[in-house]
């Protein structure tokens, strides 16, 4: 790999930095208790709330553990677990 | 043929801001800078600069916007001036490693506190460390001349760093003198339209301002060095190429005046060096071998023209217009780090002069090269700076 002038680089090239590992608490998702509402989707600073096949799911190859969704999930739905090694 | 008219030294700069074609102005007013971007905000209204002029809310704005318009490929330019330079710093930093080659005059005046609007190179000078090129002048002229190498040697490709003209505010910026200004055709067969390879482009999208690790981090940082090591000779081959349309040669990275066989060499920069030259002359006219070394470029620092300029010399007294709380004058740490080691390196005295808007006559200079004669015999340590007409009866 070689640096560029200014470090410009092709878009979209965020995606290459993986920064879950950042995290040191996981969000965790009860599929039961979730009801689509979509509002950890909106409050997530790094769109590391996705949606596959109707169903709200944590990237966690980005999430930073921040927690705001877990705040915010009016069903109580997420909760925040310390990650371990 | 040159139009030559008497102008205020603001004004010299506009017209030389304007006869580069710049796309977007972007500004915030604040003495002494004020005059120059009016000037320009009446050129944009009248017509006479095709150019988008954008009013700001700070001087935070002004430099923000002139981050996304070079970003965007446009030639782009601000002024500011002391508390003004020290809100853009962030930007001017990021810019830097961005590599975004914008213009923009540093007006100089004293820092905040206490408030104040005298003249001295604090403001300036504190950017040094940010990857900003910059340039002092002595004269308006030199000022508008250096404006239009500015943007030449900012949008070099093997340069891309935002360049910085560094004014003495009031000075230069607030007195009218005699100023030769280059026909239109002439400044646009010296500086040609700015093409950069990288800019933002929806249809063809890049990343800008990325993450960095530390695997790649220290690398761009030194790329950022190199482009100032390059723009070392790049500098004097593009004041060159201009001095070859003007019939003007201010010097290079430095000017030596009177230096080859001078056993005192001053050095200084800005509009005190005119009043140096005054006092060099009328020291020699006394028998005194006293020269003196302008520095015309700061950052980057021109250390071996400086050398070279010193060699033979006993004593070198450096006239610094700033001060590193808890250290020295900049320029003084800047010349006795790179003479370490030296062999036959003559002593560096760094006298704080000018500082604070402290007048420096050539009364001042003449006591300057006699107390650093003194100095330079005696045993005294020269570490520390000496406050040139510092009144101790009136301190605290």
């Amino acid at each position: 790999m070689k640096i560029t002038v200014g470090a410009v680089t092709r878009g979209g090239s965020a995606l290459d930095y993986k920064t879950g590992g950042w995290r040191d608490q996981r969000p965790v998702l009860d599929a039961e208790s979730c009801k689509s509402c979509g509002i950890c989707m909106d409050v997530c600073p790094d769109s590391a709330v996705i949606v596959i096949e109707e169903t709200y799911i944590i990237d966690y190859d980005y999430c930073k553990g921040c927690g705001l969704c877990a705040n915010e999930c009016p069903t109580d739905a997420i909760q925040m677990i310390p990650e371990e090694k | 043929m040159q139009d030559e008219r008497v102008v205020e030294g603001s004004e010299a700069v506009a017209i030389a801001v304007q006869a580069c074609r710049p796309h977007v102005i972007s500004a915030f007013p604040i003495s002494p800078q004020t005059h120059i971007v009016e000037s320009l905000a009446r050129m944009v209204a009248n017509g006479e600069i095709k150019a988008e002029y954008i009013p700001v809310e700070s001087e935070f704005s002004a430099a923000s916007v002139l981050a996304g318009a070079s970003a965007a490929g446009s030639r782009s330019y601000t002024a500011s001036s002391s508390q003004g330079l020290l809100l853009m710093t962030e930007v001017i930093y990021a810019s830097a490693g961005l590599r975004l080659p914008f213009v923009m005059t540093g007006v100089n005046r004293s820092i905040s506190a206490p408030i104040t609007i005298q003249v001295d190179h604090q403001d300036t000078v504190s950017l040094r460390d940010s990857g900003i090129i910059q340039f002092y002048v002595e004269s308006s002229q030199e000022a508008y001349d250096v404006h239009l190498a500015a943007f030449k040697i900012a949008e070099d490709p093997n340069i891309l760093l935002p360049v910085m003209v560094c004014m003495d505010g009031w000075i230069l910026t607030h007195s009218y003198e005699r100023v030769q200004f280059l026909p239109q055709e002439s400044v646009d067969s010296f500086l040609p339209p700015f093409e950069p390879e990288n800019y933002l482009d929806v249809n063809n999208p890049k990343t800008w301002g990325s993450y960095a690790e530390e695997n790649v981090l220290m690398e761009l940082r030194y790329s950022v060095q190199q482009a100032m090591q390059c723009a070392k000779t790049r500098i004097k081959e593009i004041f060159s190429e201009l001095e070859a349309l003007t019939c003007r040669n201010h010097g290079g990275l430095i000017e030596a005046y009177r230096t080859d066989d001078a056993d005192v060499v001053l050095v200084a920069m800005g509009s005190v060096a005119g009043t140096v030259k005054e006092a060099v002359d009328k020291l020699r006219k006394n028998g005194k071998k006293v020269g003196l070394i302008k520095i015309r470029c700061y950052r980057p620092f021109p250390h071996e023209d400086i050398i070279k300029a010193v060699q033979g010399a006993k004593v070198v007294a450096v006239m610094d217009a700033s001060f590193s709380m808890g250290s020295e004058g900049a320029i003084g740490l800047d010349l006795k780090a790179k003479l370490y080691g030296h062999p036959n390196a003559p002593h560096v005295i760094d006298f704080i002069a000018g500082y604070g808007g402290r007048e420096v006559n050539i009364d001042a200079v003449e006591r300057i090269v006699e107390k650093a004669e003194n100095m330079a015999v005696s045993n005294l340590p020269l570490t520390e700076s000496y406050w040139m007409d510092l009144n101790p009866a009136i301190l605290p």
